[in-house]
């Protein structure tokens, strides 16, 4: 009984004569640090995901704190209005950028691109992309072993094994970018997000001809140019053989949509346009068919 | 008998089932696809246009810069299509389609066959002709021999080493040339010596081909070359390595990049480069063909053929009884350091030395299981390196731990993924590292 006693009251007293000490160099070997640091950390998401291009919240905060123009600064998960709520707190300006989403631009799902050899190498999309064009005959096209699934930090990304292609979920996306980094076809743009989750894109990167496309996958963008002579906005580009649509200019239209011969054109969350006798695109599927 | 210091592995060399084919010289295609991109550097710059006639051996396509290399038309016809074309890997690459009219050569090559000994050209005018005539390391690396060849200031080349191991399994092509050309080999190693300005050369051979080593004997003796030595190395694998072979025929070892194998005053040739160095100096002619080893265990027919650049790799398989039933892996060289070809379409090219086909069970690659530490890997690297570690530090994108841990020595054998008990496919991830540790250090030398 009596060692109990002395081992807790030398046990106390130990920690009492410490605590004395730690205070005292606390008190003497304390760091200035801004505290507006802290507060800024705590408005900021706390992801610690680099889509700022910093390590972490932390450095993002210090960095918001200390420059005096955060313009070139945004936290692609906060958003534009917290970026504005942390801005008008330090008294600073900031970048008006409107929300973004990932968007995955291949829809060469399996039944339109067949397999033309198998893989049973490491199941990483950049060690294929390594080695050569992948299951598919189409050089451009998803990979669909998951690299930006494992990138991603917010779970928006899923592999749909009906398709082999890679899902993205609006909502969950926080437009961080880490799968645009990830993927080595460079398939994932930041676009507009707009209202509703509703998309509009060109679902193909293929830069081939026409011919080499339609060989590969019937999904594919074949270079026809007809959604550019529609597009009533300019918004429609051709690059070589491969259209693309600019998002800024976009009014949601869809009379491009009907206009493509392949289906490379895809809608989110949208009707395709109504009283038309029926689009170009089902025909085309089924007379291939 | 000598040999590399550490690593390596002794696969089973399956060269029984094409060494004793005699090298044939394939029918002429109707249609080639010439490939800008053969060698290792800058792609050639076409110079021919749609419509143009060419003639066999007439330049198409220069080399741009100094590491590249030019490229000639294998056959005589006119050029079809200047485009991208899949290669074999699928990828699209810059091509020239030449379709075949006759064969007419360009006046200038000798196709006499009768051996030209004598040269007397000086070391310049040599590594022009080579250098016109668009020669790369016919090994598989294909580096622009003429650079090769071009010893920097203020170091000496020594020694000669001419690489006539061919320790990749299956492959023949090499042995079949030393059997069948070995006077011309012997006088471009005469000539690639007299380049150099060094008194020694070496012809290195594994000992599983001692026929070729006393071939080559014979024909020194016999025909008096001076300072070449045949030198039969013990049989491991990748001793064709050109720091292996370096390290197992002089002792020495090439210190890490970006140290070149001239800094311990050695230069390696490939055997059937040095037989192409002959007949562009002595004979005028370009590199538009080489000998390839049509093999496989399923295959109803094996060959060593000697080809022009270009053929459709399907037609060779054709000639060799054309494709086994059933799942087939087609690659493109050997079956530790070939890539598999996905289509077949593709061309044969400067670096192709062999085209092996595998049944789909020989191929396929075991269950991935856990790393068990047992260190089998380290035992096997012939560069000295941690495999397991650097291929886990390249998979968890740890670059700069991975270029801490000499992952850009890693010559890409594949000895590791190869002997790893738990199937690994380490070199995949190594490969991956090296790709993204390069492109590192390179935007680190631009900043600066």
């Amino acid at each position: 009984m009596n060692a109990l006693v002395l081992t807790i009251l030398t046990l106390s007293v130990l920690g009492a004569i410490l605590a004395v000490i730690l205070y005292f160099v606390a008190q003497r070997f304390k760091v200035e640090e801004d505290p507006r640091i802290d507060d800024v950390e705590k408005m900021l998401p706390g992801a610690n995901c680099g889509g700022c291009g910093f390590a972490g919240c932390r450095s993002m905060s210090e960095a918001l704190v200390k420059m005096d123009d955060i313009s070139s600064l945004y936290c692609p998960v906060a958003g534009a209005q917290t970026m504005v709520s942390i801005a008008s707190y330090l008294g600073k300006s900031a970048a008006e950028k409107g929300p973004m989403v990932a968007t995955m631009r291949c829809g060469g799902s399996c039944d339109k691109r067949p397999k033309v050899n198998s893989y049973d190498g490491a199941r990483s999309c950049a060690v294929v992309n390594s080695l050569y064009t992948g299951e598919s005959a189409c050089a451009y096209g998803c990979l669909g072993y998951g690299d930006c699934a494992a990138a991603c930090q917010f779970g928006a990304i899923v592999i749909n094994p009906n398709t082999g292609l890679v899902e993205i979920d609006a909502d969950k996306c926080t437009a961080c970018g880490a799968c645009v980094k990830a993927c080595p076809k460079a398939l994932i743009e930041m676009r507009k997000k707009w209202p509703k989750n509703r998309a509009i894109y060109v679902a193909c990167r293929s830069k081939s001809r026409g011919a080499v496309v339609m060989k590969a996958c019937k999904a594919g963008c074949i270079g026809c140019g007809k959604c550019a002579k529609v597009c009533p906005f300019g918004a429609i580009s051709m690059e070589g053989n491969l259209a693309y649509i600019d998002a800024e200019k976009c009014k949601l239209c869809r009379k491009c949509v009907n206009e493509c011969p392949t289906g490379a054109i895809r809608i989110v969350n949208m009707e395709p346009l109504p009283k038309e006798p029926k689009s170009v695109e089902n025909k085309a599927a089924e007379s291939k068919a | 008998m000598r040999t590399f210091p550490i690593g390596g592995i002794h696969p089973s060399d399956n060269k029984k089932w094409s060494k004793d084919k005699a090298i044939e010289v394939m029918a002429l295609p109707d249609e080639v696809a010439i490939p800008m991109i053969q060698h290792i550097g800058a792609p050639a710059t076409p110079i021919v246009a749609k419509g143009d006639k060419v003639l066999t051996g007439q330049i198409i396509a220069q080399a741009t810069g100094f590491v590249s290399a030019n490229i000639h038309s294998p056959i005589s016809g006119v050029v079809k299509a200047i485009d991208e074309f899949a290669n074999g890997e699928g990828l699209y690459r810059q091509m020239i389609v030449i379709k075949r009219e006759g064969d007419e050569w360009v006046e200038s090559i000798d196709r006499s066959t009768e051996l030209k000994r004598e040269c007397k050209l000086s070391p310049a005018d040599i590594i022009s002709k080579i250098k016109d005539a668009g020669i790369v390391g016919m090994g598989g690396a294909t580096f622009p021999t003429h650079v090769k060849l071009t010893v920097p200031d203020g170091q000496k080349a020594e020694i000669l080493i001419i690489n006539g191991v061919e320790c990749e399994p299956y492959l023949t092509s090499d042995y079949r040339t030393m059997l069948e050309r070995g006077e011309e080999l012997l006088t471009g190693v005469e000539i690639l010596m007299r380049a150099l300005n060094v008194e020694r050369a070496v012809i290195g051979v594994e000992n599983n081909k001692p026929d070729a080593v006393a071939h080559l004997n014979d024909l020194i003796a016999k025909g008096n070359y001076r300072g070449i030595e045949v030198m039969a190395l013990k049989t491991r694998y990748p001793q064709g390595g050109e720091k292996q072979l370096i390290a197992a025929v002089t002792g020495r070892q090439v210190p890490p990049p970006p140290a070149l194998p001239i800094s311990v005053g050695a230069v390696v040739c490939n055997a059937s480069t040095s037989v192409a160095v002959y007949e562009a100096v002595q004979k005028n002619k370009p590199l538009i063909e080489r000998v390839v080893t049509i093999t496989g265990k399923q295959l109803k027919d094996t060959h060593n053929f000697l080809l022009r650049f270009g053929t459709p790799i399907k037609s060779v398989l054709d000639a060799a009884g054309g494709l086994p039933e059933g799942d087939v892996k087609v690659l493109n060289g050997g079956p530790m350091m070939g890539r598999s070809v996905v289509n077949l379409d593709a061309p044969v090219m400067k670096g192709c030395s062999g085209i092996t086909v595998l049944s789909g069970c020989e191929a396929s690659r075991g269950k991935e299981l856990a790393c068990i530490k047992c260190a089998k890997c380290v035992s096997a690297c012939p560069m000295g390196l941690e495999p397991y570690l650097i291929s886990k530090l390249s998979l968890r994108q740890l670059w700069d731990r991975a270029e801490e841990h000499k992952i850009m020595e890693c010559i890409e054998c594949g000895c590791c993924s190869y002997t790893c008990p738990s199937n690994l496919p380490l070199l995949d991830y190594i490969r991956i590292g090296k790709q993204t540790v390069m492109g590192n250090i390179r935007a680190r030398a631009m900043k600066k």
